[in-house]
């Protein structure tokens, strides 16, 4: 079964992430921001990880450069959720290693086609 | 599960809007960053997750309130009295939203209210952004999912990143998931080093894809979602009569091409055998001709180009010896793409100056004319085989050898009405000119229905000239062969038409020149035929590289059959012609270092390379092949050209010079039997 990360401060969204993939037969860790989201990584070794930017601690851009350093970052696929107005955030998100994103507001739909895109 | 989801968001957004409160009346003391990001965020979360979870509403009037925090935290917009009235007010809002319990009329009315509209215009005022906003819908727009249905053809390059696999792409899957979209096509190229160098995490491919599609561009571009603009380029291809025509094969997407675009009709076809591509390319220019329009180019141009493009050939020949050296897979790779670059910029540049013999063949019909009244002769001019592509080159020199044999024909072959009447005759003579291609060769052939030569005149004019000796025995064939000879004319009157003793010498001289054959047929009181057997093109082949001992010859690709290993039992036999077995055929071989003189130790392993030519097989022993190559044809100085068997010369990737084998010549001479004491001779 692979393994899914899903960091974000919002409870929500995690959960969204949670019942949407879930049952499309993917396991889900949870963090709420980039620095806890750095210790699930090392610690679930996950398969995929779908992060948030705008994060208390530490954002998402130093989420993604410090896991891309990682022997457990390295080559997963590190989605980013972004929103249409910062498209600047996109191309941070990008240079810093980002496979790919999901815009904000996203549907449950887009999540699992983006996953299995990702995943195969 | 999407209920839980909304129950999930409720619950978040009502503890948010709590937070908000105590966080906005502290702006009042602390305008701090810190601050300012923890309104922002939780504003940005209501109306992320609002849209999300079925408070669309909720989450399209959080944006107005959301844009004036992100212009505080750019700086671009202060913390004011004013403000923070606002974002209380907005923040009592948004908690009214929450409690209609998600989208809804009621939710909608609020939205629409006066007090929600007063508000996100005073917030609209403040950011200077339009009141019109909202948050945009991710859901693909109609126009998009409408697209398609027809189906199209695109060229997709891919070529990512070096550090895209690093970065979680999986470019496998993106092909894969192209292919899901209908029939793809794929091509690649690798520029993966050496083991030692080799980075595992390091991208090195570069793709080329077709796909032809009913899913339309969007559905296309949405598999490289996530790829750099920069990496990818996707192009629609035109299409003609709306099928998937396009990618079936390249020959007949080219052909499509020249129907239809102009863009096209020069393309080279690449990538063929030699003959192929040459038959491939004199049909395809014959479209070209029928639908393109032209351009005129001095000719000096052309054959600066064609002077440029055989540099460029020994160049690369060069470059394929260099890298053989340095055995670097990444300079391979570049080597191999420079060479088909180069094999197909040979063909289009070759196709450029092939010209239809026609542009000769047409001014025959005044010559004819013209001589048949002043000779009081009844002649008619049959043309066939005009559209026979042949190089400029080739066309511009045989005019004038033509013009001889046909001046000659008339007057000399064809005999005056009375006589042709006599001699049971219609009285109108007919000459025939005729074109074809064969191999790489053209074949030109003048005939007519004269009198034929006279073989007794003909040895009774050489015996004169000294040619041959009285002692000597020749066929009426090889007599008819000396009206090529240097001084050689039978016409009892030297004529302002013909009989200068000049011409025909002069013919053979030309045709000599540029590699091609002359032969005569005749029969008394019948007719006689000239035919002229030229290369079609003389600048560049492709050639078959061979060795003898140390040195390296070049076969012409075009005539080679096959190659088959020597075995003892053949070699075992002495030199001179033999007859090898290829699959229950004999096919008679020359063991080309005893045809040349050449000494050295008998190797033990020894290839045969088997050649055609008008349909005659022979064998050519040689010690090794060595590989196929280009080949920039460079004439033979003065003193080697008379040597039978060769047919130029060229130089080699290593600056070496290898000689040109004249296959016809060669299958000539094994074909008769004099063959050896011939070579042995020369």
């Amino acid at each position: 079964m692979k393994t899914v990360l899903t960091i974000d401060d919002s409870k929500s969204v995690r959960d969204m992430v949670m019942f949407t993939l879930e049952p499309e037969g993917y396991r889900i860790v949870a963090a709420e921001n980039g620095a806890e989201g750095l210790e699930t990584l090392r610690a679930e070794k996950p398969d995929m990880v779908i992060t948030d930017l705008n994060m208390p601690v530490m954002d998402g851009i130093d989420f993604i450069s410090n896991a891309r350093a990682d022997a457990a970052g390295s080559g997963i696929p590190i989605v980013m959720l972004t929103t249409e107005s910062s498209p600047e955030m996109k191309e941070k998100g990008k240079s810093a290693g980002a496979t790919g994103w999901i815009n904000k507001p996203f549907d449950s739909d887009k999540l699992v086609a983006v996953t299995k895109k990702l995943l195969g | 599960m999407i209920e839980q989801a909304i129950q999930a968001f409720v619950l978040e957004a009502e503890e948010l809007l709590n937070d908000l409160e105590d966080m906005v009346l502290r702006l009042e003391e602390d305008a701090s960053k810190a601050n300012v990001d923890e309104i922002f965020r939780a504003l940005h979360t209501i109306k992320g997750s609002g849209s999300m979870f079925a408070h669309t509403a909720l989450s399209r009037f959080t944006h107005h309130f959301e844009n004036a925090f992100e212009l505080i935290r750019s700086g671009d917009l202060t913390v004011s009295q004013e403000l923070i009235d606002l974002s209380l007010k907005s923040r009592d809002i948004m908690v009214q939203f929450l409690k209609l319990g998600g989208d809804g009329p009621e939710a909608e009315a609020l939205l629409k209210s006066d007090r929600a509209e007063a508000l996100i215009c005073a917030l609209s005022n403040l950011t200077g952004v339009e009141a019109a906003g909202g948050s945009t819908t991710s859901t693909t727009t109609k126009a998009e999912e409408e697209e398609g249905k027809v189906e199209e053809c695109f060229d997709i390059t891919f070529i990512p990143d070096t550090n895209a696999l690093k970065n979680g792409m999986r470019p496998d899957l993106l092909i894969k998931e192209l292919s899901e979209l209908g029939m793809l096509e794929i091509a690649y190229q690798s520029h993966v080093p050496k083991l030692s160098d080799l980075a595992p995490d390091l991208s090195f491919v570069e793709w080329r894809l077709r796909l032809t599609t009913s899913a339309g561009l969007s559905a296309v571009e949405d598999v490289f979602i996530f790829a750099d603009d920069a990496d990818l380029k996707i192009t629609r291809r035109a299409q003609h009569g709306g099928t998937a025509a396009c990618c079936t094969s390249t020959v007949t997407s080219d052909e499509s091409g020249l129907k239809g675009s102009k863009s096209e009709q020069s393309k080279p076809t690449a990538n063929k055998s030699s003959t192929s591509a040459k038959n491939a390319t004199v049909s395809q220019s014959k479209k070209a001709e029928q639908k393109s329009e032209s351009i005129r180019v001095t000719s000096s141009r052309l054959d600066e180009m064609m002077d440029a493009l055989g540099e460029l050939v020994i160049a690369q020949a060069r470059l394929d010896s260099v890298a053989a050296e340095i055995e670097n897979q990444t300079l391979d790779t570049v080597v191999e793409e420079v060479q088909r670059l180069v094999t197909s910029l040979r063909d289009a540049t070759l196709s450029i100056r092939m010209v239809p013999v026609d542009t000769v063949f047409g001014k025959f019909k005044r010559v004819v004319r013209d001589l048949s009244a002043e000779l009081g002769k009844n002649i008619h001019l049959e043309l066939e085989g005009g559209e026979t592509e042949v190089d400029k080159n080739i066309i511009d020199r045989i005019g004038e050898p033509l013009v001889h044999m046909i001046r000659n024909s008339i007057d000399h072959g064809i005999e005056t009405p009375e006589v042709r009447s006599g001699n049971g005759k219609p009285e109108q003579g007919t000459v025939w000119l005729s074109a074809s291609q064969e191999g790489g060769e053209i074949l030109i052939s003048i005939e007519d229905d004269g009198k034929g030569l006279d073989a007794e005149a003909i040895r009774y004019r050489a015996l004169e000239r000294g040619l041959i000796s009285e002692e000597e025995e020749y066929s009426e064939a090889a007599l008819h062969q000396l009206i090529f000879e240097p001084g050689f004319s039978t016409a009892q009157v030297v004529s302002s038409v013909s009989g200068r003793g000049v011409g025909m010498d002069a013919v053979k001289t030309t045709i000599d020149e540029l590699g091609g054959q002359v032969t005569v047929l005749s029969k008394a009181g019948l007719g006689s035929r000239i035919t002229l057997r030229l290369p079609v093109t003389m600048a560049i082949i492709d050639g078959l590289r061979v060795r003898l001992g140390q040195s390296t010859f070049v076969i012409p690709l075009a005539a080679v059959e096959e190659c088959v290993e020597m075995t003892s039992d053949m070699a075992a036999q002495d030199s001179g012609r033999r007859f090898i077995q290829i699959r229950s055929e004999t096919v008679p071989f020359l063991n080309l270092d005893t045809l040349f003189g050449m000494m050295h130790a008998k190797e033990e392993r020894q290839r045969v390379v088997i050649v055609r030519v008008d349909g005659a097989r022979i064998g050519l022993v040689v010690d090794d092949i060595l590989g196929q190559s280009q080949t920039v044809i460079k004439s033979l100085s003065a003193y080697h050209r008379d040597i039978p068997g060769l047919g130029g010369a060229t130089i080699l990737g290593d600056g070496s010079v290898a000689l040109i084998l004249d296959v016809s010549t060669l299958v000539r001479w094994a074909e008769s039997d004099g063959a050896r004491s011939k070579l042995m001779v020369a």
